[in-house]
């Protein structure tokens, strides 16, 4: 069954009138983990925050987007509002910028699950600490009294990861969680991403340049090149035996480098 | 020189670049264009209207309005851009020195500057007429002794962010000498940070400099500048408020034109403002970090 | 914070000493000899030599440089700042009142300021690339250009004179704030509600803005966070406004008759009375380093980040 259908999305800049999303149609099946692969500016990222209509008023977007039985394009701004956060959720890319930089990053909880389920704050602090736990952030008490600034971005990420969980939304859109990491905080997040898909069984779209991270998490794949999906396949299928230059191209260039490290590394 | 080779002046940039051009053409050849001696006196014309002879009027002591106009752009503009000149020569070179130098040069010059602008600049202008006496030449000292330090810091941030840059650092570790690498790589790149830095601040010592003449702190009677000469029309303001209209509009005009040549200037030197100027909603830049495979 | 404070303030006083010194090496730069100055303020028809010697041992001119500076810095501490060479009256007594009158027109004009920009400011974000933010911005745009001495000529002519409205200068009542208020904020107003128009929509574009949404966060929240984040801008501004206003008060003062620093600031530099002089350079200067190093602490604390630095 499909969870999200998306047909003949196109996005367009009102300004320069430049198609930036051209006709894209996809769906997203039910518990699985589809992963949306292309460099920067195909237009990966712009096509997920079209599904929770986020992108800026100069974008205008059109095409049909069903999730479950409604259209979100279709919906007015409050009833999108609604869609967002619980029965879509979003993880970002960079947590350092995620938070709003004035406040301890607890306000971003109370006020987004406050909004959502109207808990007391102590009851928030509960859920909130039990989920950082589970994502293995010690101390999570005092973590939610600390400024985003005073935390490191892969400690944010989890903080993100720890939200959902207790948001437990249908579909979770994360949008290059893991590029702005070094590569042990990757490892770690990876790992906290595959937790959670285990816990909650939502669906998931994972954008992403890292193909190592895709191969991991992944069930599907979509490679987009300049606004359009150019191949889409299983992960296992895709990976052995691409169809497209451009896939061959994308993975024979993360092959030639891996094999120039192993030699470099054979050398010394 | 690469502002102009782009050629991505909008209209009205044209229109103020015209504009100033065309006062200080009329600045330097004062004797030339005003129709009469800015300092005739004529009593029998005291506050005479506009005529044919004389274009604008004449003022309390019948003397040719349009004349002292003419005349006062020199004072009024012309020493002002005399003045920016030696304050940007004096802070670029000491902001060069800082920005590219750092260490102990760069804390000293850094830190003469924070005690230099820590005085508001009237205050310091007070200061520096106060000590030498009234004139505008007195005024014109102090300015560009208030002013270098906030070009010098300026500069200093711009050749700051380049000399970062990894071609500089490249152009060093190859055994370039300083001079060639100033002079090559850091004075083109951080001059259009400086063009526009010194546009934008003309308009405003225009504005303080006639400000100090309007309090009888600058230029001394009889000569002509557009500050006093306001001053003069406010003495007989409730009587005949008209007089405040010709060096009023002349000021107003001359800085306006300034602005907009330093915003066109702006934005056609920095193209990140450029597109279709609507700053608003421009499509968030998406950060992405180089595939790491 | 409380160790910011110190160390902010610990940072000022090496400034402050700085400007002291500064202040006392201008007026000994001077080419005019104060004794000179004193003896023609006496109306000293012959001035002798032996005149000016005499007057130079009165005023410690013959004093060694730096027993001087020693000697005024410590008068300087009491709130001695000499006697005024032309009235012979205290320089304290003459400035007090006046900086007193002038702090209130600065204190009046800030909170203007800080009002008409918080206000266009937010309302040109949320309206922005819209006919009233851009018309705003052109009239900001055109009204910088116009000076403030001229401007004031005309409202006085308008309001005092044509419809006798108002006061047309010195400091009576709450009537005679209005013209010289007007005046001082119309000519920062538009220079800082664009700081806060672009602080706002420079938040707009934020990550956390879009993480907010995300969540499901109703707009109002959100609203409130960027307002919050760029406030800090308008509160910078305020404290950042107060010094240079108290500095450049001059025109507006003298243009009202306001009986503040800069009327008697532009008399004292008419007249050479350099003790005035050099105590109004000193007490603005100190007082720009003071609310400059105010203004540093509000922002740390309002911006939690700022306090790892300096």
């Amino acid at each position: 069954m499909n969870i999200l259908e998306v047909d003949q999305l196109n996005i367009k800049d009102t300004h320069t009138g430049k198609v930036i999303v051209d006709n894209v149609s996809f769906e997203l099946r039910q518990g699985r983990c589809l992963a949306i692969v292309g460099e920067s500016g195909s237009g990966k990222s712009l096509t997920c925050r079209a599904i929770m209509r986020l992108n800026p008023s100069s974008l205008h977007q059109t095409g049909r987007i069903l999730f479950r039985e409604t259209d979100l394009n279709a919906l007015s701004a409050r009833e999108m509002r609604n869609m967002r956060g619980r029965p879509i959720g979003m993880i970002m890319q960079n947590g350092m910028s995620a938070f709003d930089p004035s406040c301890v990053v607890g306000v971003h909880f109370r006020e987004t699950l406050g909004e959502h389920y109207g808990w007391s704050r102590s009851v928030i602090d509960a859920m909130m600490q039990e989920a950082m736990q589970s994502v293995m952030l010690n101390q999570p008490a005092q973590l939610m009294n600390r400024y985003p600034h005073e935390l490191s971005g892969g400690m944010l990420q989890r903080m993100m990861i720890a939200l959902t969980l207790v948001l437990k939304p249908d579909i979770i859109i994360a949008d290059e969680p893991t590029t702005a990491l070094d590569t042990l905080s990757q490892q770690e997040v990876m790992a906290q991403f595959i937790h959670l898909r285990r816990t909650l069984g939502s669906s998931m779209i994972f954008i992403s340049h890292d193909l190592g991270a895709v191969r991991h998490i992944a069930d599907d794949v979509l490679i987009m090149k300049s606004g359009q999906i150019i191949e889409r396949g299983e992960t296992g299928q895709l990976f052995t035996a691409p169809r497209h230059d451009y896939t061959r191209q994308l993975l024979s260039a993360r092959l030639t480098l891996s094999d120039h490290f192993r030699q470099l590394i054979n050398e010394e | 020189m690469k502002i102009w080779k782009k050629g991505s002046m909008d209209k009205t940039g044209s229109l103020s670049l015209l504009v100033v051009i065309g006062v200080i053409m009329a600045g330097l050849f004062a004797p030339l264009l005003a129709p009469h001696d800015p300092l005739a006196v004529q009593m029998s014309l005291r506050y005479a209207g506009p005529s044919w002879e004389y274009l604008l009027g004449n003022d309390q002591l019948g003397r040719c309005i349009l004349s002292r106009l003419i005349y006062g752009i020199r004072p009024s503009v012309l020493a002002v851009l005399v003045v920016l000149l030696f304050s940007v020569l004096i802070g670029a070179v000491l902001g060069f020195a800082a920005g590219y130098f750092r260490g102990r040069i760069d804390t000293w010059i850094m830190r003469i500057c924070d005690v230099v602008l820590s005085f508001p600049g009237y205050v310091m202008t007070l200061a520096i007429v106060g000590i030498l006496g009234v004139g505008l030449e007195n005024i014109l000292i102090a300015f560009v002794l208030t002013k270098w330090a906030w070009f010098a810091r300026v500069i200093r941030t711009s050749v700051l962010q380049y000399t970062e840059q990894d071609y500089i650092r490249f152009a060093r570790a190859t055994g370039m000498r300083h001079g060639q690498i100033i002079r090559r790589h850091v004075i083109p790149v951080t001059f259009a940070d400086i063009a526009v830095v010194a546009s934008s601040s003309i308009g405003a010592m225009i504005l303080q400099i006639s400000g100090f003449s309007f309090l009888g702190l600058g230029i001394q009677a009889p000569q002509a500048e557009w500050g006093m000469m306001l001053n003069e029309a406010r003495e007989v303001m409730f009587t005949r408020p008209e007089m405040m209209l010709p060096p009023g509009m002349a000021i107003v005009i001359v800085v306006s034109a300034f602005h907009f040549l330093a915003d066109s200037l702006q934005v056609a030197l920095d193209p990140r403002l450029r597109q279709s100027g609507v700053q608003h909603d421009r499509q968030p830049e998406h950060k992405e970090v180089p595939v790491r495979l | 914070m409380g160790m910011y404070m110190i160390r902010r303030i610990v940072f000022a006083i090496p400034l402050l000493w700085a400007i002291s010194l500064l202040t006392f090496v201008l007026i000994n730069l001077s080419p005019m000899d104060p004794a000179v100055v004193v003896l023609q303020a006496q109306g000293v028809p012959v001035i002798t030599d032996e005149l000016i010697a005499r007057t130079q041992q009165q005023l410690g001119l013959d004093q060694p440089f730096l027993v001087r500076y020693i000697h005024w810095m410590a008068d300087c501490l009491q709130l001695n700042f000499g006697n005024s060479y032309i009235t012979g009256q205290s320089v304290w007594l003459l400035l007090g009142p006046a900086l007193v009158n002038t702090l209130r027109l600065t204190l009046v004009s800030a909170v203007s300021i800080i009002i008409v920009s918080v206000v266009l400011g937010v309302i040109c974000a949320l309206q922005a690339g819209r006919l009233l933010d851009r018309s705003m911005r052109m009239l900001a745009f055109i009204l910088t250009a116009v000076p403030s001495y001229g401007l004031a000529a005309l409202l006085i002519w308008y309001f005092s004179v044509r419809l006798d409205w108002l006061p047309t200068s010195g400091m009576e009542s709450y009537r005679s704030y209005i013209l010289p208020v007007l005046i001082i904020t119309i000519s920062y107003a538009g220079l800082y509600f664009r700081n806060v128009r672009s602080s706002m929509l420079s938040n707009l574009n934020k990550d956390y803005v879009l993480y907010g949404r995300a969540s499901g966060l109703p707009e109002r929240t959100i609203t409130l966070h960027i307002l919050r984040n760029s406030l800090q801008v308008a509160v910078s501004i305020f404290c950042m406004a107060i010094p240079i206003i108290l500095g450049s008060t001059v025109v507006v003062e003298n243009v009202f008759a306001w009986p503040g620093l800069g009327s008697l600031s532009v008399r004292a530099i008419l007249s050479r009375d350099f003790p005035v002089i050099q105590a109004y350079v000193l007490i603005l200067a100190v007082s720009f380093v003071i609310f400059n190093a105010i203004s540093d602490m509000i922002n740390a604390a309002i911006n939690p980040k700022l306090r790892n630095g300096l």
